[in-house]
């Protein structure tokens, strides 16, 4: 196992986990969702199954939330 | 329901930037009770330009879903704001990730200086304005009714100006019509007023200044009953438009009499 946070928690995931399957796991829907990885902003969402976690790593998953 | 308007007598469409809208007002979609509500209360204000924030998905289901959910993109103009940001670097950030959700390069840039007030940090807000356009951002500027803040927003590429007209969900209304005014009159990008709207007056003295737009959140949704005041600020954004495009009558300290003084009665 690996220890990341995501969205500020510790997280636990399976070695090898990508972007994709983060999401797949959190019930996400990809298209609803802007990643951010380590600071970088995933522009592309056809990168996300390639996108390997590591232990350490930072994800923020963000949306659109009513605002003015 | 509309009110019927005599034959070109239609307003020019807004344009900013590269885009052209028929309606001059622009909502937020926060604080309603409900999306069921937030929706009806968009329909009812005409706006075409619907305003979202950034925030992180709550992982544990707590808080609410994708405003996604409710709001058709393919029917609104999304503009994501960096509302809640106090730094030029935060603001950067949030924009980027909104951009990076693919619907288009806009944002409406604020960088806040003080918790207690809200107003706008200018020196960040100049700074992550001409950040942002570099990066091919369109950039629309909330900042406070300083003509100068707004000069410089201006030279630094934003395309439009938003000053307040007073400070966010106050209600005040518009606290410096001649700063407005000045702003408008000095400017060449539209110039949107963005905050402290409370009620239909408010809206339709904003706009007799001459002002492009408003954009207003907290006067529609903490009305009593946002659809029917959703419906009224769309009412008086169109009369001050109107009045404004009318030319207002000089004010006087004087009476002046409308009806003739001769041909009256011998007493």
């Amino acid at each position: 196992m690996i220890t990341l946070t995501v969205n500020g928690a510790p997280r636990e995931l399976a070695r090898n986990s990508t972007i994709a399957s983060l999401l797949g796991s959190l019930e996400i829907d990809p298209r609803l969702v802007v990643i951010e990885h380590n600071r970088s902003i995933l522009r592309d969402r056809d990168e996300y199954p390639e996108r390997e976690l590591s232990h350490g790593d930072v994800v923020e998953i963000v949306h659109f939330v009513g605002g003015g | 329901m509309g009110v019927a308007i005599e034959p070109g007598l239609d307003f020019a469409p807004l344009v900013i930037g590269d885009r052209e809208f028929r309606s001059r007002l622009m909502v937020g979609t926060g604080k309603y009770s409900s999306s069921a509500e937030m929706m009806r209360a968009i329909d009812a204000s005409g706006a075409e330009v619907v305003t979202v924030a950034v925030r992180r998905v709550d992982l544990d289901r707590g808080r609410e879903e994708s405003i996604l959910h409710d709001l058709d993109p393919s029917r609104f103009f999304l503009l994501s704001n960096t509302a809640g940001c106090y730094t030029a670097d935060e603001a950067i950030r949030y924009a980027r990730l909104a951009r990076a959700a693919g619907f288009n390069e806009w944002v409406k840039l604020e960088v806040i200086g003080d918790e207690e007030t809200l107003l706008p940090d200018t020196a960040g807000l100049l700074e992550a304005t001409r950040t942002l356009v570099g990066e091919g951002f369109k950039v629309m500027a909330y900042t406070n009714d300083d003509l100068i803040t707004a000069l410089r927003l201006e030279e630094a590429g934003a395309v439009a100006v938003m000053p307040l007209a007073s400070p966010i969900g106050s209600g005040l209304g518009m606290l410096n019509p001649h700063a407005i005014r000045t702003i408008k009159k000095r400017l060449s990008v539209p110039v949107i007023v963005d905050a402290g709207v409370g009620t239909a007056s408010d809206a339709c003295i904003v706009m007799e200044q001459g002002v492009d737009g408003i954009l207003m959140n907290t006067g529609i949704a903490a009305a009593s009953d946002p659809v029917r005041m959703a419906t009224a600020m769309r009412l008086a954004v169109d009369a001050g438009r109107h009045a404004y495009l009318a030319g207002r009558m000089p004010r006087r300290e004087v009476a002046v009499p409308s009806s003739p003084v001769e041909g009256m009665l011998e007493s």
